[in-house]
């Protein structure tokens, strides 16, 4: 009987710690995670932030532009385009 | 005096001494207990209330891409700076300085803050740029604070404005597919946890209670490229001609995919002003017109399949106008007797009423109706209207015969487009789409193969010199199509110095690849006729268009373009 209940008496306390242990590490994993949390969406709105600058640059608007006035570029013409047929 | 002997004085002393400080052990031990234990409940909520905290964790809405994954709107975080007004009042001498950074006017800082002395949470500025944000907080001062928001930015601009729509200050959709799909888009703000000290600041994340759901991305059917391209050459044509507005659409014939739709006078959705609400409507799906001779085809195409005309009917239209009843329909010309591909190339309503009224009212309404006209196109979109298609029963003689060339019914710009995806696509009408969906579409038959394949026959006669739309005409492409020039209907019946010149068509006319739809309204430049002011539209669209999504040209021969063939060596 005696031997029981010491038994318990260190069990409870093994768990006690272990309750003490695991709630520490939560502390610590869940901190991590927010850390984590916090990189993914910098990233994300860095990823965001460059899709669109990119696309701003790719404004058809502003290639066609350049491309006409900057490099005199043009539509071929059909009357200049040979056709190949297999 | 041995060590062990205690005076009597002494050890009464002690005594007390140690009473009193049982019954103080006791007193603490019990307050322990109680605080412990008895009132723990209470004593845990009134601490947490005082230093825990759930915040919001901002959800970012969804991307919104054309087909090829280009972005078309996009979310980026912003900041909004907020002051607790108790303690930014301590350091009023550093207003100046935070209110030229912000660029405020100093004054009404002032006076906003001291209006709201009592607050404890007031914005001074919203959505700044987090390079700006950094500037703000690097002045330390107390009771300054930022608050994290995102913006909506659209790359195109005006570009895709009516199709993408636009959000409003708390990121929900307001117009267009931002609406439509709102659910859809919208994040679910999660909830977390944290521990704050007095001044507002968190010191410590306990938990997260619920995870943000970002909102989910869309994928539109929108060609980007095609986009700008409608758009570039609307605008230019609704700007040389005058015009009061206009629309184009762009459908994919082989899933009805919506790869272009423009409308203008069209807004910037980076930056809406409310007065701008009557540009924010996109014209394809909500405003109504009578089609006019756009409609013939379909006409022609119940009078095939009636059985009582063949494409070789004859049809005297001499001498270019008849009376039905009290009114009295007339064509531009005389064109004596001619087939029905005439009719069609030449545009004459007194051949198509004639033929309508040969036909059962019921065959007319059939058609008219099962190729999409008096019922929404099931798109989605918001706002979008049925238009007008009255049934046979209140029709008399007349209306009849005006709706054989267009008038009577009224028609979205999206509805009749679609109607003519039913010809390109050999009598099957598509459902509308502005999602790219790659899973295989089935439409609705809506007349045989053979009579949709005889019309684009017909509409391919419109494209050329004795037709009406010659400059519709794209070089190495066989086109079809159909003009259209309507007389609008004023106070005073139907008008004769306000039209709509409409031009449908698609290419290339042996296997429809794209089919478009130019409509400008109230041309005021002298010309007003459909193939002079919406065929040259569609012709320099389609052209590059065709060439973009790589349609091999199948009308080489005859054209200008030189063909080269490759000799094999066995």
């Amino acid at each position: 009987m005696k031997l029981l209940l010491s038994g318990m008496i260190v069990l409870t306390a093994i768990s006690a710690l272990g309750v003490v242990y695991t709630t520490h590490e939560n502390r610590q994993l869940f901190s991590k995670l927010y850390e984590l949390n916090k990189q993914r969406d910098e990233l994300d709105i860095e990823w965001g932030r460059l899709q669109l600058e990119q696309s701003t640059w790719a404004t058809h608007g502003r290639i066609e532009k350049i491309a006409r006035e900057k490099l005199g570029m043009d539509t071929v013409d059909y009357n200049k385009v040979m056709i190949v047929k297999p | 005096m041995s060590k062990d002997i205690i005076p009597v004085a002494s050890r009464q002393r002690l005594l007390t001494l140690v009473a009193l400080f049982a019954c103080a052990g006791i007193v603490l031990f019990w307050r322990a207990i109680e605080l412990q234990v008895v009132r723990k409940d209470f004593l845990q909520t009134q601490g947490d209330a005082r230093y825990l905290r759930v915040l919001p964790v901002v959800a970012t809405r969804g991307m919104i891409s054309d087909r090829h994954g280009e972005p078309l709107a996009i979310s980026t975080p912003v900041d909004s700076v907020w002051v607790h007004p108790k303690d930014f009042i301590t350091v009023r001498s550093q207003w100046a300085s935070l209110a030229k950074l912000l660029g405020l006017n100093l004054g009404e800082l002032k006076q906003m803050l001291d209006e709201r002395r009592e607050r404890e949470f007031v914005y001074i500025k919203r959505r700044i740029s987090p390079e700006l944000a950094q500037q703000v907080m690097a002045l330390e001062l107390p009771g300054v604070a930022m608050q994290r928001e995102y913006r909506r930015y659209y790359p195109l601009g005006e570009v895709a404005a009516h199709v993408v729509g636009f959000t409003n200050v708390d990121d929900q959709g307001q117009e267009g597919l931002e609406l439509a799909y709102d659910n859809w888009l919208r994040g679910e703000a999660g909830k977390q946890r944290v521990i704050k000290d007095r001044l507002g600041k968190v010191i410590q994340d306990v938990e997260l209670v619920q995870e943000a759901k970002p909102g989910k991305d869309l994928s539109l059917s929108i060609d980007r490229r095609l986009q700008y391209l409608t758009y570039r050459e609307l605008k230019r044509s609704v700007m040389h001609h005058h015009a009061r507005s206009g629309s184009a659409i762009i459908l994919d014939a082989l899933n009805g995919e919506v790869l272009a739709m423009v409308s203008q006078p069209a807004y910037n959705p980076n930056n809406v002003a409310a007065d701008y609400v009557a540009s924010f409507r996109n014209r394809s799906v909500t405003d109504v017109f009578e089609p006019g001779s756009t409609i013939k085809p379909f006409t022609i195409a119940a009078a095939l399949e009636s059985g009582r005309f063949s494409s070789q009917s004859v049809i005297d239209t001499a001498p270019g106008y008849y009376k039905v009843g009290a009114y009295t329909i007339r064509d531009a010309h005389n064109n004596g007797r001619i087939d029905i591909p005439t009719i069609i190339q030449k545009s004459s309503n007194v051949g198509a009423s004639k033929i309508a009224l040969a036909l059962k009212p019921e065959q007319l309404w059939k058609i008219n109706s099962s190729v999409g006209f008096g019922d929404t196109s099931g798109s989605g979109f918001p706002g979008e209207v049925a238009g007008i298609l009255k049934r046979p029963a209140q029709w008399r003689e007349i209306d009849r015969a005006t709706l054989a060339f267009g008038y009577g019914l009224s028609v979205t710009a999206l509805q009749l487009v679609r109607a003519y995806g039913a010809i390109a696509a050999d009598g099957m009408l598509l459902p509308v789409s502005f999602l790219n969906q790659n899973n295989l579409i089935t439409g609705k038959r809506v007349m045989q193969a053979v009579t949709a394949q005889r019309l684009r026959k017909m509409l391919e006669r419109v494209v050329s010199a004795d037709g009406t739309a010659l400059r519709a005409k794209i070089t190495g492409y066989s086109v079809a199509g159909k003009t259209g020039t309507v007389k609008k209907l004023g106070k005073n019946g139907y008008s004769d110095d306000r039209y709509s010149s409409i031009f449908v068509g698609m290419a290339p006319a042996t296997h429809p690849r794209l089919v478009m739809l130019v409509y400008i309204d109230e041309p005021h430049s002298g010309v007003y006729y459909g193939g002079e002011v919406a065929a040259p539209v569609f012709e320099k669209v389609m052209s590059v268009a065709l060439r973009t999504l790589n349609v091999a040209p199948d009308a080489i021969d005859g054209s200008s373009v030189k063909v080269a063939t490759l000799e094999r060596h066995p």
